[in-house]
């Protein structure tokens, strides 16, 4: 039996999805060594604490709430130190962050911090006696490693989308707590965090994922793109790498090895050749569908469903035949 | 001013990997190795500053055998002016490790900016960077896309899932490289003949006890085989009753 630490990753006073995963695998964690606590942490500006009580929905018996003007953007070395102090001063088995931008940035200083080592983008883990024993990807993704972590706490960061957020209620008593440094001291500092195009969903948390590659011809064709993540009402837009590099899209939409490692049920890939260097960024979705006007594309090669045609002529007629399939559900 | 680069060499990722007999690495056979594309970026940003200011410095550091010379010689033919190799018989997987050697040259050499690149896509762990700035005790901003240095402080940009951060920090500091940040510079002839001469220090890797073990690598179950459902508009009545049946995801 043991106690797992679990950090809710928010921005401004939302909890994010990956953050209700965390604590998920935190609260599986904590059943696979025989049943433990799970105390989540979760740190924001004024208003994050009225998210305590979903947290504890999720299973977290604790709710360590930091709740301070300062933190309305993500503070680096205020988490890093407040979290820290918590999983130093509570004992835990295990931490459990988010392999996201800010989990990517935190996890690892976290660690060192506290002078263990850690493993992000973790698919599944296990307890095995002395160790937790985790797969992680590797060479892209071509290669899945088996690695025991002998550090105790095991630091861990999950991939997102692999772990279903679940609603397990616990009693998510909250916690007040101050943050370990004050905010205006911190040496880094995120001055704004500008939102990128109000309300589209995200590329890693969407269950759906459309996205565009050169065969869409031109940066405006992307349309075509976007009304039938529209039509699908849960999807976010990517693309390839070919299409960020000439501008088209922004450098953070780009799915691939330099770029987001997607994995949501649904994958499109329009008018998408399949080079490698995609393939590594959305191989792991569940069902991929490829439109693509060569055949010998091969994109085709790890598509469930492919349609060889014109993406000009298929993407609309699918878009239309998406809108009439949502109606009547 | 006084750079630092973290390089790593890693093999080329287009290729079908095979488990080597250990079964805790990748056969290296055949594979063809460089400079980590991230890493390549950091050291454009550290020759970007060097172009403005012709008195610095920049310093490449590599951890790993004999072999890694040839990826410090590929950054100082780019430009950078002198190398250090912490010589290991390989790159452990624990970044703690890698972090502690690395950490223990780094604060030997008074850098005001230290380059990483945000992660190498052969261990696809990513903490190295951040976790050698936390036992440097210095300022670090992760996977930043652009960057601006001016009197002792710098203004970088970082992308997030769907939004993006502006990010001030003091020097000295450690920065890691996401891409979008710059193009690498290709080396001139004479970049390559003069990096020959450039000194290239060999040291002993002050690897730290590792915490995490590789127990065994495997190849990835493969997807199964494709199926075209049809052509053209045609095909996509067919293509939405098996998302809605085959698949249910619609």
């Amino acid at each position: 039996m043991a106690n797992v630490f679990a950090f809710v990753e928010t921005r401004g006073t939302d909890v994010r999805k990956v953050g209700l995963e965390a604590v998920t695998a935190a609260r599986m964690l904590a059943e696979k060594s025989g049943g433990g606590e799970v105390h989540a942490l979760l740190l924001g500006p004024p208003g994050i604490a009225a998210k305590a009580a979903q947290v504890g929905q999720y299973g977290a018996d604790a709710v360590v709430v930091v709740e301070h003007a300062g933190l309305a953007n993500y503070s680096p070395e205020v988490a890093t130190a407040t979290a820290a102090d918590r999983i130093k001063s509570g004992g835990y088995r295990a931490a459990v962050f988010s392999t996201s931008a800010q989990g990517r940035d935190l996890a690892p200083r976290v660690a060192a911090r506290l002078g263990v080592s850690v493993v992000t983008d973790v698919l599944s883990f296990e307890i095995e006696g002395d160790a937790i024993v985790v797969r992680h990807p590797m060479n892209i993704g071509k290669v899945i490693a088996t690695i025991a972590i002998a550090a105790k706490p095991a630091i861990i960061a999950m991939r997102p989308n692999v772990i279903a957020p679940a609603q397990n209620a616990k009693a998510g008593r909250v916690e007040n707590a101050q943050p370990s440094i004050d905010p205006a001291t911190a040496r880094v500092k995120v001055i704004e965090t500008r939102q990128g195009g109000g309300g589209k969903l995200d590329l890693a948390e969407a269950p759906v994922v459309i996205a565009g590659g050169r065969g869409l011809k031109a940066a405006e064709n992307f349309k075509l793109v976007e009304d039938l993540a529209s039509a699908f009402g849960n999807a976010a837009v990517g693309a390839t790498r070919a299409v960020t590099d000439d501008g088209w899209r922004p450098h953070s939409d780009q799915i691939g090895q330099t770029g987001r490692l997607v994995s949501p049920e649904l994958y499109i890939a329009v008018g998408i050749s399949g080079a490698v260097q995609h393939l590594a960024g959305m191989r792991t979705s569940k069902t991929i569908v490829a439109v693509n006007k060569d055949k010998d594309a091969p994109i085709f090669k790890v598509a469930d469903y492919g349609i060889v045609g014109d993406v000009f002529e298929v993407i609309p007629a699918l878009t239309a035949a998406v809108r009439e399939a949502k109606k009547h559900h | 001013m006084k750079i630092a680069v973290c390089v790593k060499r890693v093999p080329d990722m287009d290729v079908r990997f095979r488990i080597g007999a250990d079964n805790v690495s990748v056969d290296e056979a055949g594979l063809k190795f460089d400079i980590n594309d991230f890493d390549a970026w950091a050291v454009e940003a550290a020759l970007k500053l060097k172009d403005k200011d012709a008195g610095s410095e920049v310093t490449v550091i590599s951890l790993g055998p004999d072999v890694v010379q040839e990826t410090i010689r590929k950054a100082l033919s780019m430009g950078a002016d002198r190398g250090i190799q912490l010589k290991a018989d390989k790159v452990p997987f624990d970044g703690l490790a890698v972090a502690k050697a690395l950490s223990a040259e780094l604060k030997t050499g008074s850098y005001d900016l230290i380059f990483f690149g945000k992660m190498s896509p052969d261990s696809s762990n990513g903490v190295v960077g951040p976790m050698s700035a936390e036992l440097l005790g210095l300022p670090c901003v992760t996977a930043i896309s652009s960057l601006e240095i001016a009197a002792g402080k710098g203004t970088a940009k970082r992308e997030l899932e769907g939004a993006q951060e502006i990010v001030e920090f003091p020097l000295p500091a450690v920065l890691t490289v996401d891409e979008g940040l710059n193009a690498a510079r290709l080396p001139s002839l004479k970049g390559i003949m003069a990096a020959k001469k450039k000194p290239l220090e060999v040291k002993p890797a002050q690897l730290g006890e590792p915490q995490v073990t590789v127990r065994r690598l495997e190849l990835p179950p493969e997807r199964k085989a494709g199926r075209v459902v049809g052509e053209g508009a045609a095909a996509v009545p067919e293509l939405v009753r098996l998302l809605q049946t085959e698949a249910k995801v619609l």
